[in-house]
């Protein structure tokens, strides 16, 4: 088929509608006239920028796993916790449903996003199509909303206020590592994976 | 008038996997469009979401099931020395409003409460107006679809409350907090319910009767 022809066109995801693909200005947001869903965005981020977010954010992502969350004081007793730590004690308080809703939300999907991200834009700087590509699209695609640190986030704070009442509570580093990873998250939320199936091409550089 | 032409009228496919323009060939002899493969990215091409109607039917009905014992039983117990309390969602909400925190009791609510009975409402009614082709409040349905799709993961906020406190407050006898099942099949809800709205597929809001207002 006419490839080029495809690539001019544009159908909303949520009701159907063609459309005719225009050159966005920064800033733009194109909306369905039918259903006024987003249709695309101007993508502000170079493909260097996306690839820095996402390395940063695997930093991030490693402190916020290994550093402890929150630390409760009763008494003179502590007890803190990391991630891990949490899913382990679900675990064993007969919760495996949760440990493993937690486990996959919280850390192995999102660890498997930043690795992707980070493996196909790696390639895509210079306008190549990394390895399994096409494979690795496609699974980006399906990962969609199940990666949840940002709940978790918000969670951890329900979680501190209401400990407050009985225990004394200190912050961890773990916490403020979650917070600046929903900063990172929430830039990256505008930003359109589709793109790479356009900016890269097979083949060597 | 017919100013906004819809894929399946100029014979093509969107992919829903990257969303590229596909050629619906259908009228080059397959039996049908399920039996095509983007030519991108190999995702099988639906003009429709496959037994969308079915499927999310099935998916919301067993959420529902699940949210019954989600709010009846307790999802965590509070254990110290003299005193055993087992908490609710509602009562998690009530404790958060009396100790002085009424926005986050607010938000939990939201989020527990306000957002699943949303979903049960809005994809239930979305799915028998739609099956009925009716063409009333095609926009501002179609929107609230979309704010359903977009905010049902934030249900899982209590889940992780009553983790971390589990993980938490561990100092033997003097003060501990143990999950208790409501928790597993709050947690279960969320998820029925996030894989029922994403079987739904809104473009069936646009089908049947007066499609081209
Ligand atoms: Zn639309
Ligand atoms: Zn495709």
């Amino acid at each position: 088929m006419d490839t080029g022809a495809a690539d001019a066109l544009l159908i909303c995801e949520h009701c159907d509608t063609v459309y005719r693909r225009r050159i966005l200005v920064r800033g733009e947001v194109a909306r369905c006239a039918r259903c006024a869903a987003e249709l695309e965005r101007h993508q502000s981020l170079s493909v260097n920028a996306m690839l820095a977010l996402v390395l940063t954010a695997m930093i991030v992502f490693v402190q916020a796993n290994m550093w402890p969350i929150v630390t409760l004081g009763l008494n003179g007793q502590f007890s803190a916790t990391t991630l891990w730590g949490m899913i382990i004690t679900m675990w064993q308080q007969q919760a495996q449903v949760v440990s493993v809703l937690a486990a996959f939300t919280l850390f192995f999907f999102p660890m498997t996003k930043m690795l992707v991200l980070g493996w196909l834009l790696w390639f895509a700087r210079r306008g190549r199509r990394a390895p399994g590509f096409v494979r690795l699209m496609v699974g980006l695609h399906h990962l969609g909303p199940w990666t949840m640190s940002e709940v978790f986030v918000l969670g951890a704070l329900v979680a501190i206020v209401k400990a407050h009442n009985y225990f004394d509570v200190v912050a961890d580093p773990g916490i403020y590592a979650y917070a600046a990873l929903t900063v990172l998250i929430t830039i990256f939320a505008g930003v359109d994976l589709r793109q790479l199936w356009v900016l890269t091409r097979d083949g060597q550089a | 008038m017919n100013t906004l032409p819809r894929a399946a009228d100029l014979g093509l496919i969107g992919c829903h996997v990257c969303g590229q323009v596909c050629k619906d060939a259908t009228n080059a002899g397959l039996p049908d469009g399920d039996t095509l493969a983007c030519p991108r990215c190999g995702s099988a091409l639906h003009r429709r979401k496959p037994d969308s109607y079915s499927r999310t039917w099935a998916l919301l009905i067993a959420a529902f099931i699940l949210y019954i014992p989600a709010n009846l039983l307790p999802i965590m117990r509070t254990a110290s020395l003299n005193d055993i309390d087992d908490n609710t969602i509602i009562s998690g909400v009530v404790e958060l409003w009396v100790k002085g925190s009424p926005d986050l009791a607010v938000i939990v609510f939201t989020a527990s409460i306000v957002v699943p009975m949303l979903k049960f409402f809005s994809l239930g009614m979305l799915l028998l107006s739609s099956r009925a082709g009716s063409d009333w409040a095609r926009p501002q349905r179609a929107k609230l679809y979309r704010l359903v799709e977009f905010i049902g993961y934030w249900s899982m906020l209590d889940v992780f409350v009553v983790a971390l406190l589990t993980a938490l407050v561990r100092f033997s006898l003097l003060s501990r907090v143990e999950p208790l099942p409501g928790v597993i099949f709050f947690g279960l809800t969320v998820v029925l319910t996030m894989f029922a709205s994403m079987s739904f597929d809104p473009r069936m809001i646009w089908d049947g009767r007066n499609s081209n207002d």
